[in-house]
């Protein structure tokens, strides 16, 4: 298993979003697996799609994407919008002007958002995935050769409910002191959700969806969520399908990944937090996984790390999670090619270990990484 | 020791096994000694549970050594089963014997996961019980290497509100609404607890692990409560607090989990769950759920299992179990009870087992049965 290159477990597992060509028949219009890319090339040969860097470093690591695109020669243009909110009407809202621009291209590549702590905002990943409807997150993480962690076997894919749950934004102060925050499930989201799981495996040589759950506790709410995962489960009589709880998950995930390589995990939204960024532990942390957020209006792939504002400016970044994202997009489009050899050029770069950055152990700022991939694209 | 406050007991039911020296402390809260477990005819009585799945043959193990040591202790076993109907009444006589006793062992009880089954009586005990605050240790076991190393903190949790107090409803055909409540008075009780339990076993740094940046009221209100009880009433002790997302949390654990030292968690499920994550999470940096001993503890009853809440249900009945999460367990419950010198001989003896290694079960790559591990932990006792 283990001989298996990084760079072909990586390609199978980040082939993530390829477009699909199947109808469902289902009771719920919402519930076809994803918006097929219908995107069309302009009068320039070229795929418009929105860009949002982000703050932080975003700026930063977006630059070293838009390079290593033009060098590969990627038909891609970009149109770069801004999502700092806007206040309309008493409410804090995104500009207009961005909502236009991924509606119209139907694809968007994103850098990290900063979120504000407890005071009230909304956050604005939160509004992203509300306004485009992005029912489902895709966090594939596969052990990057060269970057040696205490685990080095895993090759994971994790999908996550990514609109209701404990993320509902529903709280109160029924007195002084006491809050009760709502958990919101509903049949057709779970439905949709896990449509999108047993798509992806079967679309990505996976032979197996694991529905995780805490339903001996939450008996009604995440009942309801296995329920919709065992009848979907029945469209697809090629995949196997099995439930396991949250804690057994994290125990096995965390004393041995391997077992997890040939399944697709799907489950709420917060145990899917919490277990992606578990995933994303073992590999490495945040700077190595890339994202995609599958919708029904648009999709949009991002950087999930923090916009880490301590080294914004200083050239220190790993632009890596938003590149592999980016390819991750690549593939959703259907540039499948063009994907692996920019993915062929990222990993043997890291796999060499010459010009990796700082928080992979290396010396190299943004800059030398970008033209040592630069360098293997030419 | 008899006279020693709750508190108190709690802390030196703890303190071997993070294995420190306590720091002497003159405040513990008052308790009137009724309220403390008694001894009747030279011998406590503690109620014992063995649970589902694997928990008899290790309960098994357990009595066989206390039995052997003669340690002073009787028993009152109740085996309540979650996997068959109509446990109800036997459920309620272990509940009045806990009650009675204030001390007991326990295994875990299965949970049905279909609509119809009854609801988790492990919650229901912790709940009835108001045993609060969930303690579980989890330290890398000497000669036993895994891929962490040099692992050593505790993990407490509340363990008596939020998602877990499964309060749900559905609010209109597939839509369910699960309510989480969270309650200032117990993220103070909880964050006194974890402050106290750091002082008392020499611990530098509480994390408190929240996931405030999305539920801002209800674990906002949690995270703001144990930061205001680090600064007003623990300031001066100077343990470190600090927050953590869980999301970060559970990154960090796999990929650096040397930094953490005493994690308190917001409530229940927020508790329970980020809990239960995070207990299950450790207990694999060290060896797995066969290893993990952890407590409950309230103001007035202790309940000891072990500390990741897995039944074993794979391996059940075929002698093949870990006991020593329950061995080490019951020797925080002797802690607890004021018979340290058995505690230290029998949880000696089982860390020299495992340090040896010449005997270990499978979950630790042997091939020694439950029994064979017991009869070889028992030759080093007598």
């Amino acid at each position: 298993m283990f001989a298996r290159t990084a760079t072909r477990s990586v390609a199978s597992s980040l082939r993530a979003v390829q477009p699909s060509v199947r109808y469902y028949n289902s009771a719920f219009g919402s519930s076809t697996p994803t918006s097929a890319f219908a995107g069309k090339k302009g009068s320039d040969g070229n795929y418009t799609v929105t860009l949002i860097p982000g703050d932080g470093i975003g700026p930063e690591i977006a630059q070293s994407v838009k390079e290593i695109f033009a060098a590969a020669k990627a038909p891609i243009k970009w149109e770069e919008v801004d999502v700092t909110p806007i206040l309309k009407d008493g409410k804090t809202v995104i500009p207009d002007d961005a909502i236009t621009s991924i509606k119209k291209n139907t694809v968007a590549l994103k850098g990290p958002l900063a979120t504000p702590i407890g005071k009230g905002h909304v956050s604005l990943n939160l509004t992203l995935r509300r306004t485009f409807s992005l029912f489902a997150n895709v966090r594939p993480c596969v052990s990057i050769q060269g970057y040696k962690t205490a685990y080095d076997n895993v090759n994971t894919v994790l999908i996550r409910e990514n609109t209701e749950g404990e993320y509902s934004g529903i709280e109160h102060e029924l007195v002084d002191g006491v809050v009760q925050s709502i958990k919101l499930i509903t049949r057709e989201a779970s439905e949709r959700v896990a449509r999108y799981a047993f798509h992806y495996a079967s679309e990505n040589g996976r032979n197996k969806v694991t529905a995780v759950h805490k339903a001996n506790i939450m008996r009604m709410s995440d009942g309801m969520f296995l329920s919709a995962c065992r009848d979907v489960a029945k469209e697809y009589p090629n995949i196997a399908y099995d439930e396991d709880l949250l804690d057994r998950v994290c125990l096995r995930i965390a004393s041995d990944p391997a077992p997890f390589a040939d399944r697709v995990m799907v489950m709420p939204n917060l145990y899917g937090d919490i277990l992606s960024d578990l995933s994303a532990g073992l590999i490495g942390g945040l700077g190595l996984t890339p994202s995609g957020n599958i919708g029904r209006d648009a999709s949009i792939f991002e950087a999930v790390h923090g916009s880490a504002p301590d080294i914004e400016g200083k050239g220190l970044a790993n632009p890596t999670a938003l590149l592999l994202s980016s390819l991750m997009m690549l593939r959703h489009m259907g540039l499948f090619e063009l994907a692996d050899k920019i993915e062929k050029a990222a990993l043997s770069t890291i796999a060499e270990g010459k010009h990796i950055t700082r928080d992979l152990g290396g010396k190299a700022g943004t800059r030398e990484y970008t033209d040592a991939i630069l360098n293997r694209l030419k | 020791m008899l006279a020693a406050p709750v508190r108190s007991s709690v802390a030196s039911a703890l303190r071997s096994t993070a294995r420190r020296t306590p720091v002497a402390r003159s405040m513990a809260t008052l308790v009137e000694e009724q309220r403390l477990p008694s001894k009747i005819g030279g011998k406590y009585t503690v109620t014992l549970v063995p649970g589902d799945g694997i928990g008899k043959e290790v309960a098994d193990s357990v009595k066989e050594i206390f039995d052997t040591l003669k340690v002073p202790v009787q028993w009152e076993q109740y085996d309540v089963s979650g996997e068959t109907t109509g446990g109800d009444e036997l459920f309620q006589q272990a509940m009045e014997s806990l009650k009675r006793n204030k001390v007991g062992l326990k295994g875990i009880l299965y949970t049905p996961i279909d609509q119809t089954g009854h609801n988790s009586w492990n919650v229901a005990m912790r709940q009835q019980l108001d045993i609060y605050a969930s303690v579980v240790v989890c330290k890398s076991l000497p000669g036993f290497p895994t891929r962490h190393a040099d692992v050593d903190f505790a993990i407490i949790r509340e363990n008596t509100e939020g998602e877990y107090s499964g309060l749900e409803h559905q609010s209109y055909p597939g839509v369910v609404e699960s309510l989480k409540v969270m309650t200032r008075a117990k993220a103070e009780r909880i964050a006194r607890f974890a402050f106290d339990f750091a002082v008392k076993n020499n611990r530098k740094k509480v994390t408190c692990v929240h996931k405030a940046n999305i539920m801002k009221l209800g674990d906002g209100l949690f995270l703001n409560t144990c930061k205001r009880v680090a600064e007003q009433e623990y300031g001066h002790t100077g343990i470190k607090f600090e927050a953590m997302i869980v999301d970060n949390t559970a990154m960090q654990l796999v990929s650096r989990p040397q930094q953490f030292d005493v994690m308190v968690m917001t409530d229940l499920i927020a508790s329970q769950l980020y809990g239960t994550i995070c207990a299950n999470i450790g207990s694999a940096l060290v060896g797995g759920p066969g290893i993990t001993p952890g407590c409950n503890f309230g103001r007035e009853y202790a309940l000891f299992e072990p500390g990741c809440r897995h039944i074993g249900k794979d391996i059940m009945g075929t002698n093949k179990a870990n006991p020593t999460a329950l061995i080490l367990s019951s020797t925080m419950m002797l802690r607890h009870l004021g018979l340290e010198s058995q505690a230290n001989l029998i949880a000696g003896a089982t860390y020299d087992l495992v340090k040896e290694g010449k005997v270990r079960t499978a979950d630790l790559g042997g091939n020694a049965t439950t029994t064979e591990f017991t009869k070889a932990v028992l030759q080093r006792l007598v």
